[in-house]
């Protein structure tokens, strides 16, 4: 942590806040401070400068419209580019994710990404709209992935980034992998408040923004319960 | 009418008897259903001859229907689709079961909206809002926007009556060519204000992409000329002010500002129709429940409220018109609910802090998660039953998602 607070910041709620993206914002503040670890939220709007020295980055989901302007914004800003290369956290969600890439598509056209993450994305045939369930990449050390997802995009990963997670439900990516990881920025489709069913995930940020390997556990009844549930369901549809 | 719709109006009409008959349904759907299988345009059919409003939005546009047809009343009988029955079927049965009528309120699903607006040809089409609502099926808000946009567009002739509160909805209404007028009013366009609670859909002009600025009941785009049009018929106090300016005190049966709000819609709407308010408002009054909406039943001692809130800008508002009571949430993901459950984190149900909170429903987890996030203690109960036990005597506020909802009025005897 650059300071005593842990700082996260929710990137452009004006633009990429679709549904229940502020789910991610809340639930890692709130596993922060449950833990007696100050933290300090801030939403930047589009119209704001970005500033680059905060510990966690949150991008949400959005329209195309949106999606686009806010790709071309936070390229114009550079402060995302600025705290990704010194070391910040930063979690990208659907729109959010496809706009780390090097390019998206929004509207039928091309649009150029921000390039923090060795992938691109284009239109699938069809759109990808329900659960989500796969098994995360084993060298992350997480519980299985439950999530729901809509987006009509296709995401194809480069060398240099790592799938987030291998599917048994879902499209996710490509229909077989879902999300991507690099160091400390990770994106995935698993939309809206993906933390509320992955606990797992968000103490992962937290303890990447702190530099700690482990954290004191919470009381995760509820979403336990929650994530049995979800995950009995897919396996039962299957 | 043609013998084809005849036969199709006749056929539709035996089916909803044959529906409701058989306890399958309340018959607002099938029948039409069938009668437009047999005549594709029964709907249009049916429609000729009347002098309709259709009304849409996300939200409030059940109850504002039951309103508007309560005012057109004065005039004469008002066929309507008072179930919530809001896609062609629906009309279609509604249409075939009342028969002859000079005039029409429907509901219409959002969706659905340009395609009922070229098969009825409307006098007047009341527009409400537009917010985020069951977005795993549903088109996105701004695409909403585009094609009510494109839709008036075709129909230049039609009266519209629209939120001056929501840019979406000003935008949707404004067309294209008084827009370079320096957003004068379309003159077919008559306004009204009610306060917009939700506004998270309409941070972005959906004109040009630039921040839409708020300030008191103002707002404009801080990059185009698009702004708050002036309104004509305004909620005030407990009352609404008409375009004269005559102040008409409105009482309701039905809580809550949003309400008022709706009721205004209906008099801005039943005005278009030559109803003068103080003929209407007496009419108003006399609406108590909508399909078991604003419901209250007793049992064992409870007198338990049923507010229906489907998506997170009518949650907001059914927060606003509860009592500070024991209140039961209900959630469910099914079909007609939509299948994500992320918008919960879109609520803040603080709120509700300090209340005996119960929560139950096929999605009751996804509930209580959000619920521990939000610092809002809460009891898991498994049935509406153990619920109603779990509470003391007095008001129980149940508010729950479209299934639940249903589930639970079945539960109440289908209460109306």
């Amino acid at each position: 942590v650059s300071t005593e607070t842990l700082r996260i910041v929710w990137i452009y709620p004006d633009l990429l806040s679709t549904y229940g993206d502020r789910g991610n914002l809340l639930i890692l503040a709130r596993r922060g401070t449950q833990r007696g670890i100050p933290v300090e939220f801030t939403e930047i709007r589009s119209d704001q400068p970005l500033p680059s020295s905060a510990d966690i980055y949150l991008i949400g989901g959005g329209e195309d419209g949106p999606q686009a302007l806010a790709a071309q914004r936070l390229i114009a800003d550079g402060g995302l580019h600025r705290a990704a290369a010194q070391g910040s956290v930063v979690f990208a969600v659907c729109a959010g994710y496809q706009l780390l890439g090097g390019s998206f598509f929004a509207k039928g056209a091309q649009c150029a990404g921000l390039n923090l993450l060795d992938l691109h994305s284009d239109r699938g045939a069809t759109r990808a709209v329900g659960e989500l369930a796969g098994a995360i990449d084993p060298r992350l050390g997480l519980p299985p992935l439950s999530g729901f997802e809509n987006h009509g995009g296709r995401t194809h990963l480069g060398p240099e980034v790592s799938p987030l997670a291998r599917l048994t439900t879902g499209i996710g990516n490509d229909g077989t992998s879902e999300g991507a990881w690099r160091g400390k920025l990770l994106g995935t489709y698993s939309h809206g408040p993906a933390l509320a069913r992955n606990p797992a995930l968000a103490d992962l940020l937290l303890s990447w923004a702190i530099g700690v390997n482990e954290l004191p556990e919470l009381d995760d009844t509820w979403a336990n319960r929650l994530r049995a549930e979800r995950i009995a369901a897919v396996a039962g549809r299957a | 009418m043609p013998l084809r719709a005849k036969v199709a109006s006749s056929v539709s009409r035996t089916a909803a008897a044959l529906s409701r008959a058989a306890g399958r349904g309340d018959g607002s759907v099938i029948g039409g259903w069938i009668g437009l299988k047999i005549d594709p345009d029964l709907l249009a059919h049916l429609a000729a001859g009347r002098a309709i409003a259709l009304v849409s939005g996300t939200n409030g546009k059940t109850t504002t229907t039951r309103l508007t047809a309560a005012a057109l009343g004065v005039l004469g009988p008002v066929a309507t689709n008072s179930f919530g029955a809001n896609m062609p079927s629906g009309h279609t049965s509604a249409l075939a079961k009342a028969g002859s009528t000079p005039y029409a309120v429907l509901e219409v699903d959002e969706h659905y909206l340009a395609q009922v607006l070229d098969a009825t040809e409307p006098r007047v089409v009341a527009l409400l809002n537009l917010s985020r609502d069951q977005l795993d099926r549903a088109k996105e808000v701004a695409m909403m926007a585009q094609m009510w946009r494109s839709m008036l567009v075709r129909h230049p002739s039609i009266h519209v009556v629209a939120n001056a509160d929501d840019p979406m909805v000003v935008w949707a209404a404004t067309s294209p060519a008084t827009k370079s007028e320096g957003q004068q009013p379309s003159p077919a366009v008559t306004w009204f204000s009610a306060g917009q609670r939700w506004q998270d859909d309409s941070w972005v002009c959906p004109e040009c992409g630039a921040p839409i600025d708020r300030a008191a009941d103002q707002w404009w785009c801080t990059g185009c000329p698009l702004l708050r049009p002036k309104p004509q018929w305004i909620v005030e106090e407990d009352g609404v002010l008409d375009p004269t300016g005559a102040w008409h005190k409105v009482v309701l049966q039905l809580p809550g500002q949003v309400n008022l709000g709706n009721a205004a819609t209906a008099l801005a709407v039943a005005a278009e129709f030559g109803v003068r308010p103080t003929d209407a408002v007496p009419r108003l009054a006399a609406v108590a429940s909508i399909a078991g909406r604003y419901a209250q039943v007793s049992r064992n001692g409870r007198n338990i409220r049923l507010l229906l809130a489907k998506n997170p800008a009518s949650w907001l508002e059914a927060f606003e018109m509860a009592d500070a009571a024991p209140t039961l949430l209900s959630i469910n993901a099914r079909d007609p609910d939509g299948l994500d459950t992320s918008w919960l984190f879109d609520v803040d149900f603080a709120p509700l802090r300090g209340r005996q909170v119960l929560i139950t429903g096929d999605r009751a987890y996804d509930l209580a998660v959000r619920l521990e996030v939000n610092e809002v203690p809460f009891q898991h109960v498994r049935t509406f039953a153990d619920a109603v036990a779990a509470a003391p005597p007095g008001r129980l506020e149940v508010i729950a998602n479209y299934t639940a909802f249903q589930d639970i009025r079945a539960e109440l005897d289908r209460v109306n």
